[in-house]
């Protein structure tokens, strides 16, 4: 049983702080989701008003830093109190990122318009799946301190870099083939890029959760237990 | 003197602690506490009021006996002789692990600079000939207590004229003319300003080049501050003794977090 603060008022912004990450990173899961279905329906609608939700991501992003330092001014935490704060710092930085990432494919999403695509969109939704299922589970591990679910998340990593590779290497063929199709093979390209980006900055937030629960650094090494 | 003078090895601890357990009467306060603590670093003691810490830190040199009724089992080695053993002087073992106490003691009819003496007066072991002149131990004293500076102009003024914290730098200089190997200090500046108590805890950081330190405070920052290493006690059991880095970022006992972190009950 975890046990609460004997301060409650500490308690209740450590609650905070946990709440504002859970809806930012809330938000960014949906921004991956509609980002790539913009792109792959040619909603350029909604493209647009994924964007607009960016601003709400930055906001949370600044807010959540103001509200990590005020509790590092008043509270000095320590043990597991500050790991959760040095993490929060942390998590919003890759979580914002994320969100641009999304901002990027939706801007690609308006610029190629109502353009046919190269090829049928496939392994990019797939990416996207995974990426978006990476933050999530990040997340919820977060949530849960499950350091498991956690590390199950950078194990995932790997598929999406193959997938990445199989897409850039078969759009490389088509553009190899017909120089007319270049242009939209980049753009497919920087978007399979930044899906892959994203699943580097969910195995980010997932290493910290392992961090923040075991109390390992377990950054650029393959398991916890080689620590 | 029986104590044997030190195997100055930097590995071996300045002090080894076995099964050390400590009475009131019929309350037994302290349970079979095990602690090495390294030489010439800074040791805290942490824990809720009542955990022993102070307790622990008395046994070390025998003040704890001092108390009508209150008794100690198991081994102090200090520098591997221990303690207790029969025919150690309790006296001669108090100038060799000097005390600091919460409140300042200075001596009050006298001097600063009998009080820096009083010590070596006290035991009858003022040093005679060259270099151990008593101008010379009162401003070595009061230099290592960063307190030379503020009273050289005023060494026969009282000592209770000078400022609270000056006053606990008087006591600490008090503590090193008698040139002890260990330093303890309980709660040293739980009754200092926070100015008054950063000047203890920079004393700290000097002192311990010199010193072995064992420092209880209630104060976890400053635990963390100024230790090496930290011993969290609780209900006069030793929960964890780790370096301090460890122990304010991932201790191993979900006791010492709860505590550290402000759980408690």
């Amino acid at each position: 049983m975890i046990k609460p603060h004997t301060n409650r008022e500490y308690e209740n912004e450590l609650k905070r702080l946990r709440e504002r990450l859970l809806r930012m990173a809330g938000r960014v899961e949906q921004m991956i989701a509609d980002s790539v279905r913009a792109l792959v329906e040619q909603d350029l609608q909604l493209a647009r008003r994924t964007i607009e939700a960016d601003r709400f991501v930055d906001r949370a992003e600044v807010e959540t830093d103001e509200l990590c330092l005020v509790i590092l001014a008043r509270r000095q935490p320590v043990a597991s109190d500050l790991r959760f704060i040095t993490l929060s710092l942390k998590m919003v930085t890759d979580l914002e990122r994320i969100g641009d990432l999304a901002v990027n494919i939706c801007e690609r999403a308006i610029d190629l318009g109502q353009e046919p695509p190269l090829k049928p969109w496939v392994d990019v939704p797939r990416m996207a799946a995974i990426a978006q299922g990476m933050v999530r589970d990040a997340i919820d591990a977060f949530v849960a301190g499950d350091a498991e679910r956690a590390q199950s998340v950078v194990d995932r990593d790997p598929s999406l870099d193959e997938l990445y590779t199989r897409v850039f290497r078969e759009l490389l063929a088509a553009m190899l083939h017909d120089g007319s199709k270049v242009e939209r093979g980049i753009h497919a390209q920087s978007v399979a890029k930044w899906l892959e980006r994203m699943g580097d900055h969910a195995t980010n937030l997932a290493e910290q959760v392992v961090f923040m629960v075991k109390g390992k650094d377990i950054r650029h090494v393959a398991k916890p237990d080689e620590v | 003197m029986a104590l044997a003078e030190a195997g100055e090895q930097a590995d071996t601890p300045t002090f080894s602690v076995r099964q050390l357990c400590a009475w009131f009467g019929d309350q037994r306060v302290l349970h079979g506490i095990n602690l090495g603590i390294p030489r010439h670093e800074a040791t805290a003691v942490i824990g809720p009021s009542g955990c022993g810490k102070s307790t622990f830190i008395r046994c070390l040199n025998r003040m704890h006996e001092l108390v009508p009724a209150a008794r100690v089992e198991g081994q102090v080695c200090l520098e591997g002789v221990d303690v207790y053993e029969r025919g150690i002087d309790p006296v001669l073992l108090r100038r060799r692990v000097g005390m600091v106490f919460q409140k300042p003691n200075p001596f009050p009819s006298m001097s600063v600079r009998d009080n820096v003496l009083a010590g070596l007066r006290l035991t009858g072991s003022m040093p005679t000939g060259r270099g151990a002149r008593e101008e010379q131990i009162v401003e070595r004293a009061l230099s290592q207590a960063a307190l030379w500076d503020e009273v050289k102009d005023r060494l026969d003024d009282p000592g209770l004229g000078l400022s609270g914290g000056q006053q606990q730098r008087l006591c600490i200089a008090r503590a090193l003319a008698v040139s002890p190997d260990v330093l303890l200090m309980d709660e040293p500046c739980s009754a200092l300003d926070p100015i008054a108590s950063a000047k203890i805890e920079d004393l700290i950081h000097s002192l311990k080049q010199s010193y072995t330190i064992v420092v209880v405070t209630h104060s976890m920052q400053q635990a963390a501050r100024v230790s090496d290493r930290t011993a969290f006690f609780l209900a006069g059991s030793l929960i964890e003794f780790d370096t301090t880095d460890r122990i304010f970022t991932s201790p191993k006992d979900s006791r010492t977090e709860d505590y550290i972190t402000g759980k408690f009950g």
